[in-house]
Parts: structure tokens; sequence; C-alpha cells
């Protein structure tokens, strides 16, 4: 081969290289990206039907209710607007509370109940997932937030 | 009175800075003996009073001055005395000062063992660190000065958060930011070897021992990162792809490329631009890491956007650096050259590849780090992208890479024919493949499982351990075949030849952890009376209630599990339920026991309200899941091996000075018998 041809061949290389690398990598973000919505949006049906997706709020008060094995849990998600069943089962976060912010990731089954693959509830107790502090502030509940959080 | 003193010495830390960024330099570039001769005493005095500083905020944690807000912040009275020093770097504020002093202390590093390097070469690799050290110490003066004063002073501080009251917590930031900080050497030398025009072997063998003990810190900071992830989050994960994790893995693939093509361009000249380009990136994404952890970002953008000063300095100041290097490189790598050839196949080729390969990975991980980011920053709505994204573009980049991983140390520099090559590997390609499509068979019984799994991801995941450790056999008999005693060829290697086997050999290690762990993991959430037995991988988990105990800042619920396997009892288990007394935080505290083969963990759930002591319970066996870790381990003592060789200690004494421009002394590459040891 001469050096230009190898050159050449180098350059078609690569070129392959890193278009398999961008297909690789976008095959994957399409197919693992879960999108967020509120319980506001979920109501008005703009989440996707038999899809992960994520939803933030607030585990509404007094709305925890446990089934008998001790592990599924039922509870509302709230943006202190419209309210969404979810159901969990399994041990949950350290910091799930009720009043507190929490994302739920899951699909909408056909009884209109999410059922939550995971539950996140995160790192302190004066922390607000920012996902759960949106959905508040789109529900215009702006004044519900700065009491929420809680700052003790 | 000694938090002003700290600031105040972070103030005068700062000016030596400025004229340790400027004078050095400006005498390199005219050949001022006596402006040169700054760099090293200027260094020196930056790391006492950057010291100076960092005792001040020591000593507030350990007086318990609550009258300095980030004391009061991320400290308590009743916190425990380590803790209260580990405190010091709990928050932002202070890893900004722990950064600052890493940073210092390596300059001073570089300033005491580099003797033997030329004059003018020494000014500016400690020229370009005073200028780093410059941004950093100005952005906590302005932005984040951990000696702030709090009027009224509090009773009390607001404690340490609970998930970093952990021995490990102790030591992980600092090995990190060691690794961090110390990727800003291998910068610093590529920035002045572009300043100086004299981009050749030397550099490259001047730069490598900081570049692999940089890299030992992180390996061994990210190491710790996921063992305490392990068994402090308390649901048995090692690694989450979380955005601050993946701040720290961006930087630790681009420096795990950088080792690897310092090494060519030590030994054959070649790739130099590309070795350039690579320090000048695993710098760039520590900073982006320091920017992702540290400006609030990732909790949200709007977060950022709200209070952006911090942010903004830091993307300035990563702007300026990532700009000015290209720059740089810009003018005056045309000048470099291209260094030796190679041919299609060789260990050139084969190592240029997996640079690639580590580049593209560390570019994916990127991706999905950033994409959520720049998607709500533009208004597109709020997403995630999961763990699943990053696995499904990781293992396939790195099967290609593990595959030349193999074939890179038995093939020759400059040019290997296909056939000689696969005339070396087939048995242990051949024994790799036998054995990793058994293994899985006999698997289920030596892990007591109800029933063998066979899976094409667990056999995929033990050739490529077995491919590793293969190879890594047939380059140890080529190099030891030869006459004499067994014993002297051994000791005849050099160390640095073991150090990379041994890494190799930890890269196989944690694959063997990853694949096993993932493939025969047994994972039981369940509710359990007093008494009640729960069997999971041929153990049996007896829990026996849960009693109060009291810790000295907190109270815990203490679990009682007995664990018994074919009858005879292995272990008593308690895994703990704490609850903070200032935070008021809950905090799940595993309880595992460790083994070779496996782990045995437990953590409690919550109390189950109307029973009679019942708990939720999660129990988990977790097959081989400890090699991940000492695979970490034999990666890191391998670089500790590698830069033991005394081919570093030995040093021959700097050539006379020369006055023009200096021409590239690629001659003298030592052209080490590499090959020959076939």
């Amino acid at each position: 081969m001469k050096p230009r041809q190898k050159r050449a061949l180098y350059i078609v290389v690569a070129i392959i290289a890193v278009g398999l690398a961008v297909g690789l990598v976008l095959n994957a973000l399409k197919d693992n990206v879960s999108l967020y919505f509120t319980p506001t949006q979920v109501f008005n049906n703009e989440a996707p039907q038999g899809h992960n997706f994520r939803i933030g709020g607030l585990v509404e008060e007094g709305s925890i209710q446990r089934e008998k094995d001790g592990l599924t849990v039922h509870f509302m998600i709230t943006d202190l607007k419209r309210k969404l069943p979810v159901v969990y089962k399994g041990i949950l976060p350290d910091l799930f509370k009720e009043g507190k912010g929490v994302v739920a990731q899951g699909k909408m089954e056909a009884d209109g109940v999410m059922h939550a693959s995971e539950v996140l509830a995160k790192h302190d107790e004066n922390y607000m997932p920012p996902e759960a502090a949106d959905a508040l502030k789109r529900a215009g509940a702006d004044n519900a937030i700065s009491s929420v959080p809680a700052i003790k | 009175m000694i938090p002003e003193l700290g600031h105040f010495s972070l103030i005068i830390a700062l000016c030596l800075a400025m004229v340790l960024g400027v004078l050095p330099i400006l005498g390199a570039a005219r050949n001022n003996q006596v402006f040169m001769g700054f760099a090293r005493p200027l260094a020196y005095g930056q790391l006492l009073f950057v010291g100076l500083a960092f005792s001040a905020l020591a000593h507030a944690f350990m007086s318990n001055d609550f009258s300095v807000l980030y004391v009061a912040q991320h400290s308590n009275s009743q916190l425990p005395g380590q803790y209260r020093f580990a405190a010091i770097w709990g928050g932002h504020e202070g890893s900004l000062l722990l950064w600052a002093l890493f940073l210092s202390v390596w300059t001073a590093a570089v300033a005491v063992f580099s003797r033997h390097l030329p004059e003018e070469m020494v000014a500016r690799v400690l020229g370009v660190m005073g200028l780093i050290s410059v941004g950093f110490i100005l952005f906590m003066l302005f932005t984040s000065s951990p000696f702030e004063r709090l009027l009224p002073a509090a009773a009390d501080g607001r404690d340490l958060n609970p998930l970093l009251q952990d021995p490990g917590l102790v030591i992980h930031p600092p090995m990190l930011y060691m690794g961090y900080v110390g990727f800003s050497v291998a910068y610093a030398f590529a920035i002045s070897a572009l300043l100086g025009g004299k981009l050749d072997a030397t550099w490259a063998r001047w730069s490598r021992p900081w570049t692999t003990v940089a890299w030992v810190f992180m390996t061994i900071g990210i190491g710790l990162g996921s063992g305490w992830a392990y068994y402090e989050l308390g649901w048995g994960g090692w690694w989450f792809w979380d955005p601050v994790e993946n701040a720290s893995f961006m930087p630790w693939l681009l420096g795990t490329a950088l080792i690897h093509s310092l090494a060519v361009t030590e030994k054959r000249g070649a790739f130099k631009s590309w070795t350039v380009l690579l320090a000048i990136a695993a710098f760039s994404l520590s900073l982006l890491g320091t920017f992702l952890v540290r400006s609030g970002v990732l909790t949200s953008v709007h977060s950022f956007a709200a209070d952006p000063k911090r942010g903004i300095f830091i993307l300035s100041f990563l702007v300026l650096v990532i700009g000015a290097s290209l720059l740089l490189f810009a003018w005056r790598a045309p000048k470099v050259g291209l260094g030796g050839k190679f041919d299609m196949l060789s260990r050139e080729s084969l190592l240029l590849s997996n640079n690639v390969l580590l580049s593209v990975a560390s570019a994916s991980v990127f991706i999905g780090t950033l994409y959520p980011l720049f998607m709500d920053a533009l208004g597109y709505g709020k997403l995630s992208v999961g763990p699943p994204y990053f696995e499904a573009v990781f293992v396939p980049l790195m099967l290609p890479m593990v595959f030349m991983m193999g074939l890179g140390p038995l093939a020759r520099w400059k040019k290997m024919a296909v056939p000689d090559l696969a005339q070396r590997v087939k048995w242990a390609f051949a024994s790799a493949l036998v054995l990793a499509l058994l293994l899985p068979l006999l698997m289920g019984k030596f892990l007591s499982l109800e029933s063998n799994k066979w899976s094409p991801m667990i056999v995929l995941g033990l050739l490529m351990a077995f491919w590793i450790i293969a190879t890594l056999f047939v380059g140890l008999r080529q190099r030891l075949a030869g006459s004499g005693s067994l014993m002297t060829r051994i000791r005849k290697q050099s160390l640095s030849y073991y150090g990379m086997q041994l890494a190799h050999l930890g890269v196989a290690f944690f694959i063997v952890g990853v694949t096993l762990v993932k493939g025969y993991e047994t994972e039981r959430d369940v509710r359990m009376n007093v008494g009640d037995t729960v069997a999971a991988g041929g153990y049996e988990f007896r829990f026996n209630g849960v009693t109060e105990s009291e810790g000295p800042n907190y109270i815990a619920g203490v679990g009682h599990v007995t664990v018994s396997h074919d009858g005879k009892i292995v272990g008593e288990l308690t895994p703990e339920k704490r609850q903070y007394n200032v935070s008021g935080m809950p905090l799940t505290e595993a309880a595992i026991q460790t083994g070779v083969f496996r782990d045995l963990y437990v953590s409690l759930g919550e109390a189950i309200p109307e029973s009679d002591g019942a708990w939720a319970v999660r129990v988990y066996i977790k097959p081989f899941i400890d090699w991940i870790w000492a695979g970490c381990f034999l990666m890191a003592l391998g670089g500790i091996l590698a830069v033991s060789d005394r081919r570093y200690r030995i040093h021959k004494k700097p050539v006379a000075k020369v006055d023009s421009p200096v021409v590239s002394i690629q001659a003298s590459v030592p052209v080490l018998p590499e090959g020959a040891a076939s």
C-alpha cells in the first residue's frame, strides 16, 4: 500500500468507528431516556401510555397505605392541584415521608395507577428533588413550596 | 482571630501564586536565571500559606467554633472527633480549600523531585501550576470563603450529613482530589512542553510517573467511593451512573488512555500531539467534574441560574483553561512532527485503538451525564438518562478494548505479522473460551443456587476476564524464556513490566466481580415477624427482632439476624436503622459479612405498623462482589509498582544549557529492547 492509500484507509476506519459509536449512543439514548411529567400533565393525558416516565411532587398527607404483606405501598403524589395514585412494592428510601418531595419512575397501567419501579427521595431533609419542586411551581403552588422543604 | 488569620494566609498564598504564575514563565522565555530561580521558593511558600489556611479551618472545626458559618453548617459539638476533621471537606467551601491544598502539595512535590530537569522546564511547569492555583484561590476568596463569620455565633452546629459520617468518606474525597489535582501536573508538563516547543520522549518520560501517581490516587478514590455507596446507601448497588460518579469516571478513563499513550511517546516518540491533547482533556474533565459537583448545576439548572456567581466563575475558568490550552496547541502542534512510524498491526496501533475506545467511552459518559442538563437549559423539559443507557453503550465499547488489551503486550513495536500474533495467542484464546463456556455450568452448585444459570452475558464476561489472564501468562512465558535460573530471570524483569501485568490482572478481577455479581446475585425484600426465616441462595436468615441502642450522636434500632448454611450457623448480622439527633435524619446502616466468594448483606427497611415487631427486611447474597474492589486495588498497586521502577530514579545530569531554541532531541530516545525480549 502506498502511504496515501494507507492514510485514506485509516480515515475510513476512523469514520466507521465514530459512526458506530454515535449510532450506539443515539440508540441507547432513545430507549433509556425517561421524560418527566407533573401530576397535572398526567391528568391531562400528556404522559405516554405503556412507557416509562417520571413523576415528581409531594407525597400527600395521609395517603400512605400498606397491604398486608408489609411491602406493597399505595400512596398519592400531588402537585397540590391534581394527584396521582402510585403503587410500589419494595423497601422505600429512608427519606420517603408524607408531605415530603418524591420522584417516582414507572408505567401507567390500565387501572389508572402508576406502577413504580423506582421511588427516589434524595440525600437530606432540606433537599427537595428538583422535579418535585418544579411540579409544585408549575401547578401554581409557589406559596406551598416555600413552606414545604421546611428549613428547620 | 484564627479564622481571620486563615483568611489572611489565603490572601498571601494568592499573591505568591500570582508571582509564581508570571515570573518563572517569563524567565524561561527570556532565559533569565534569576526569574526562573524564584519558582521553587515560591512553590514552597505557597504550600506553607495554604497549609496555614487549612490548619486554621481545621482548628475551627476541632474547637467547635460555631461563629464560623461553614463550621456551623457542617459540624456539631456531638460529632466524634474524626468526623469533625472530615467535616472540613464535607461541604463546598472546605472541599475547595482541600483542592487548593493538594494543588500546592503537588506543586511543592514537583519542585522537590525535579532536581534533574532543565531549569526552564521546572520554571514553566511550576508557573503553569501557579496559574491554576490563582484561579482556585480567587474562586475561594470571591465566592466561597470557608472563613466567613456567623454573627451572632450559633449555639451549636447543624451537623454533618449522616451519610458522610463514615470512615470511607473520611478518606474517599482526599484520595479522589489527589487524583483530580494530580492531573494538573500532567497538564502543566504538556503546556510547558508546548511553550518550550520541545515535545519529545524526555518530556513524556518526566511526565509519566506523575501521571501514573495521579491515576493511582484516582483509582483508589473511585474504588473507595463505590465501596462506600455499596455499604452505606443500603441497597447493595456498587455503581449508579450518578452524575457525581460520572464526574470522576470521565477523567479516569482519559487518564487511563493518557498513561498508555505517554508510554508510546516515551518509547517510540509517536502520538505526541495526541498525548498532549489527552493531557489537556483529562485535566479539563477534572475541572468539569469539580464544576458539576460543586456548582449546584446537577441539582437543578435553575438553582444554578438563581445563584450564578459560583457557576459562572468555574465555567469561565474552564473556558479559559481549555481555550488557552487549545489555542497554544493549535499554534505549536504543527511543529511537533509525527514521530516514529508504525504499521497497521503493531503495539502502537493496538494502543492507539484502545486510546480511541477509552476516549469514546469517556465521551459517551459525558453525553449521558450532560444531555439532561442541556435539554433542561434549552427548555425541552426535564428528563433523566438511566443506567441502562450507560450499560448499553459501555459494554460494546469495552469488548474490543479488552480483546486488544490482551494482544497489546504481546505484539511487537512497529510491525507485527497477523499470523505470527495469532500463533502466539491461539491457545490462550481457546482455553479462555472453554473455561468461560464450562464454568457457568458449575457455578450454580458452587454458589448453592437452586438451578444452574447459563447466560450469554455471563459467558462473555468470563471470556473477557480469562482472555486477559491467559494472555498475561503467554506474555510472562515469553519474557521469562531463556537460559539461566528462573529466579534470576524473574528478577531481571523491570518493575514497570510487573506493574503493567498486575494492573491488567486487576481489570480481569474487576470483570469477574461485575459479571458474577450481576449474573448470580439474589435479592429478597421481605416482611419478617420476630422468629421468621427466609431462604436465599442456599442461606437461611432468621430474624430475631430489633432492640434499641444509643450511639454518640444518634439512636438506633438494631436488628438481629442469624444466618445459617446447611444447618450450621455462619454468622450474626446486626443491621441498624439510625435516627440522628441533630438533623433528625434517618439512616439505614446495612450489615455485611464479607467473603472471598460471596457477601451476605442485610438491611432494615421500616418497622411495619400495627404488627408485633415485624420489619420489612432486605436480604442480599452478592457473589464475588469484593472482586470488584480487589480489581481496583490491583490496578492501583500495578501503578505503584510501575512508578517505583528504578529507571525513574536514576537520572543523568541535565545536558549543558543550549542557548538557541532547543532542537528536538529525537535521537536520544531510549530504544528499549522491548520486542527483542520475545
